[in-house]
């Protein structure tokens, strides 16, 4: 064999191991390349998996069951001597209309432990249901009545997921189960849930008192960390000298934004509770701590906005004579708005949503009342959905779903105003 | 607001109407007297309510007959809060007495007298003030440079606050600390193996051995950290080079986003999702095939952490893998490199300082996470490197010492400080150092 064939040959051999060659390479890019796709992919299904879960579990609380019972207002009960005094009318018995209700319904029932578990059938806010009916109308005391009263969780479970979802038993089911024969149970829309406070009945709670004090707490925070955060910004971005001082204040700011909240809560519990003697629980002390929470965030974005604005306008401010705070305050901050204000909202939204620092300065009690100002034991939403999700109930399981999807929503709104914001005032220079 | 329209109108008064006679704009002699007028004031009302209390409390309780000044120091405070409580109309812990009663009197009588004192003074202070500044006003008067020095001091002290926070954070948790570590020796707590925090009330109480060991903590922790390290690296790192590097711009606009909501998510919202979606779900899945998962396992919290941490490390990866300049893609490509190929063996070596330092900011991310653990991992302490048996972390314990009413001098809580002080330092040092490798490799390539 010459030569040539014996490099013809081999030259068909290289070419043959480049084509496997590429055919592997190529085969390894398209694996990476789906690998990629299945990470993408799999971020997206970990959302989709749990905002789907959290919506089918959540979505049920919003409707309450009702009991349809014939009631007796007896005046016997709620008013033997006839007065109508408004005094006696809010303090009567109307547990015992409800229990003779309930007698009547069902006069096979005699045991007095038979009765007890009767009895459990119905909320015990229909007991507030009948006394605001009574004082708003004393008129109806002496006459029967058709009422939908509020039933009791178990029966809500059961009429709406049905039976291996409820803790009713023997001889409640039965008892149910009538009741819906005969289209004596419905349900409606739960405003209870939107105008409640907590409660430790699952029918009776409600995420309003959260709600407001979720709304004292981002208030402080917003009052005091808008204009603190914005005139940091504006003096280390404008007037600060460069020097080693300002260089550890940046460090120094970054590095809070990367602290764990529980910290927060730790700096909160110590100085605001323990030093300054502040009430625990309050929306104040709530505020302070996000507050300093969320200051690293909204400094850092008010910077990055003023660092936006043109030099341009700046010279042209001073050429004209201003002077450098008329210069700041006059054309530079009204430019550089719009960014602060998205970066203080998307600093908000995590401030809501934020729960471990709150727990450390005590808003985790549990709180009927609806807080009235920023001094009163209140909790927050996100801390009551940590409260609901730790009871044991399955009818608190859907409520703290529900309490999410109300939280979500509001995150939600927030960062859409954010969004929108940013679209409407940004200006590319 | 009565000061600056008067601090206005008086300037031009002095110039009889005519501005150009004036060195500043009316408004900043406005602004001059309100100023004066309303911060005496406001550091005078602070500055009361801060002490008055503290001043008033001592009065009645040197008013107290001698029995119960010389009481403890604990039980006199007692007896005080009591006072306060009467006075204040709130319920009392011990009996009424008639001696708690007048000293309840004294406290309400003084207290009357501090708010009236503290309202004449304010009047006399906003008079003052506003007199003071008015009387300096005269058409030579710079009150702009005044005005915009006082400014410029306001701006520094607000930016000062992020230092004081620092400031505060050390020196809150260190004094704590420093106090646990006068109870309980410094070595103990950062080599022993047993955390048992309850401190025995009795001498014969069995299950109560106040042991503080920081090391079966840190170990849950870790491990908490490293299997949610295990979801989101792979899964983050991966979606941000496909995003970067493969995606069009279509999907890019639209997946991105979407990533980027799980970044928003409240963090109870996940501990929810952990306790109750993926827990069972492991367990029941583990029973299926002959496992024993512990209903509070590491692995549920950690893969719930794990999903809350992939937005992280994809948006730092993706800020580094787009740091990389164009060029080299385009010399790896011209030697005929594919796609994966430029990936692999020149985006991401060039990229790698960044990604580790994006790493290293969501791995402290994950040890100073608290709510998902708090929901999702158990109470005990347990010395495991067993990913499906339950452990407990850090941030687990700080709240579950202080979440409850507990006298603040016991060792329980101040061990509770001391854990926040382990966990502020760790997560200070990997923040620095990830903050710098990240500084470093920007400059690179700048």
């Amino acid at each position: 064999m010459s030569d040539r064939i014996k490099a013809t040959v081999k030259r068909r051999q290289v070419r043959e191991a480049i084509e496997q060659s590429l055919i592997r390479r190529r085969k390894r890019n398209r694996r990476f390349r789906m690998l990629g796709l299945g990470a993408v992919i799999l971020g997206m299904l970990f959302l989709g998996i749990m905002f789907s879960s959290i919506i089918s579990k959540g979505y049920s609380a919003f409707a309450l069951t009702d009991i349809q019972l014939e009631i007796y207002f007896d005046p016997e009960v709620i008013d033997p001597q006839g007065g109508r005094n408004p005094d006696v009318l809010a303090s009567a018995a109307y547990g015992k209309l409800v229990k003779a209700a309930l007698r009547k319904e069902y006069p096979e029932v005699k045991k007095r432990k038979e009765k007890r578990k009767l009895y459990r059938l119905v909320s015990t806010g229909a007991i507030q249901q009948l006394r605001d009916l009574v004082l708003s109308d004393p008129a109806i005391i002496g006459s029967r009545k058709k009422l939908w009263l509020i039933a009791d969780d178990d029966v809500d479970q059961y009429y709406k997921h049905g039976e291996n979802q409820s803790r009713l038993k023997g001889q409640q089911l039965a008892w149910v189960a009538q009741l819906r024969a005969k289209d004596a149970l419905k349900t409606s829309f739960n405003t209870n849930f939107f105008t409640a406070g907590d409660s430790r009945e699952p029918e009776l709670a409600g995420i309003r008192g959260a709600v407001v004090g979720s709304f004292f707490v981002i208030m402080i925070t917003l009052g005091l960390s808008l204009p603190l955060g914005v005139a940091a910004a504006i003096y280390l971005e404008e007037f600060s000298p460069r020097n080693h001082w300002t260089d550890f204040v940046e460090i120094n700011i970054n590095n809070l934004a990367a602290v764990p909240s529980i910290v927060f809560g730790l700096l909160g519990l110590a100085v605001y509770i323990n030093f300054f003697e502040l009430p625990r629980s309050a929306p104040l002390v709530g505020g302070l701590v996000l507050t300093l929470m969320t200051l690293p965030t909204i400094i850092i974005a008010s910077r990055a906005a003023l660092k936006s604005v043109p030099p341009s306008i700046r010279e042209a401010a001073l050429g004209m004579g201003a002077s450098k705070m008329q210069m700041v305050f006059h054309h530079v901050l009204p430019l550089a708005m719009p960014g602060m204000l998205t970066g203080t909202i998307i600093g908000l939204a995590q401030a809501l949503g934020e729960t471990a620092p709150l727990l450390m300065i005590g808003m985790v009690a549990f709180i009927v009342d609806i807080p009235g100002s920023i001094l009163d034991p209140a909790t927050v939403l996100p801390v009551q959905i940590y409260l609901w999700a730790d009871s044991p109930e399955r009818a608190f399981t859907e409520r703290t779903s529900a309490a999410i999807l109300v939280l979500l929503a509001f995150l939600v709104l927030m960062n859409l105003v954010a969004i929108w914001l940013r679209r409407k005032f940004e200006k590319r220079w | 607001m009565a000061a600056y329209w008067l601090g206005c109108r008086y300037s031009m008064q002095q110039v009889a109407g005519d501005r150009r006679q004036l060195h500043s704009m009316p408004r900043y002699y406005g602004y001059y007297v309100a100023l004066w007028t309303a911060l005496p004031a406001v550091f005078l009302l602070l500055l009361w309510r801060f002490l008055d209390q503290g001043l008033i409390v001592s009065m009645v309780a040197a008013e107290l007959p001698d029995i119960i000044r010389n009481l403890p120091v604990a039980e006199l405070h007692l007896y005080l809060n009591d006072v306060l409580n009467l006075a204040k109309g709130n319920i009392t812990s011990a009996d009424v007495d008639a001696t708690m009663q007048a000293a309840a009197d004294h406290f309400k009588h003084l207290q009357a007298l501090s708010d009236m004192s503290l309202l004449a003074s304010l009047i006399g202070m906003v008079v003052a003030g506003a007199a003071l500044a008015l009387r300096q006003i005269n058409p030579e008067f710079r009150s702009r440079p005044r005005v915009e020095t006082l400014v410029r001091w306001m701006l520094a002290i607000s930016a000062s606050i992020a230092i004081l926070t620092t400031l505060g954070i050390v020196l809150s948790v260190l004094f704590e600390a420093i106090r646990f570590f006068q109870m309980v020796p410094v070595a103990d707590f950062l080599f022993g193996l047993h955390w048992s925090p309850q401190v025995a009330m009795r001498e014969d109480q069995v299950g109560a051995s106040g042991a503080f060991g920081f090391v079966p903590l840190l170990a849950g922790t870790m491990l908490v950290a490293l299997i949610a390290m295990t979801v989101a690296v792979p899964i983050g790192l991966m979606s941000a080079i496909y995003l970067a590097e493969f995606a069009g711009a279509h999907l890019r606009t639209w997946a991105k986003p979407l990533l980027e909501i799980l970044a928003g998510i409240p963090t109870v919202v996940y501990g929810f999702f952990a306790a109750l979606v993926v827990a069972p779900l492991l367990r029941d899945g583990g029973s299926m095939i002959g496992l024993d998962v512990s209903s509070e396992s590491a692995l549920a919290a950690g893969l719930v952490m794990g999903i809350m941490i992939i937005p992280f490390v994809s948006s730092l990866s993706d800020d580094v893998i787009n740091a990389v300049p164009q060029a080299m893609r385009d010399g790896s490509y011209a030697l005929g490199a594919t796609r994966a190929e430029t990936i692999l063996r020149v985006i991401v070596p060039a990229a790698l300082p960044g990604i580790v330092g994006g790493i290293l900011l969501a791995v402290s991310r994950a040890i100073g996470e608290t709510m998902i653990v708090v929901m999702a991992a158990g109470l005990t302490a347990n010395l495991t490197a067993n990913p499906l048996e339950s452990v407990t972390t850090i941030t687990v314990q700080i709240v579950t010492l202080l979440v409850g009413d507990q006298e603040f001098d016991s060792t329980k809580t101040l061990a509770a400080f001391a854990l926040g002080l382990a966990l502020f330092i760790v997560t200070l040092l990997l923040n620095v150092l990830a903050l710098h490798v990240v500084k470093r490799y920007r400059e690179e390539y700048e």
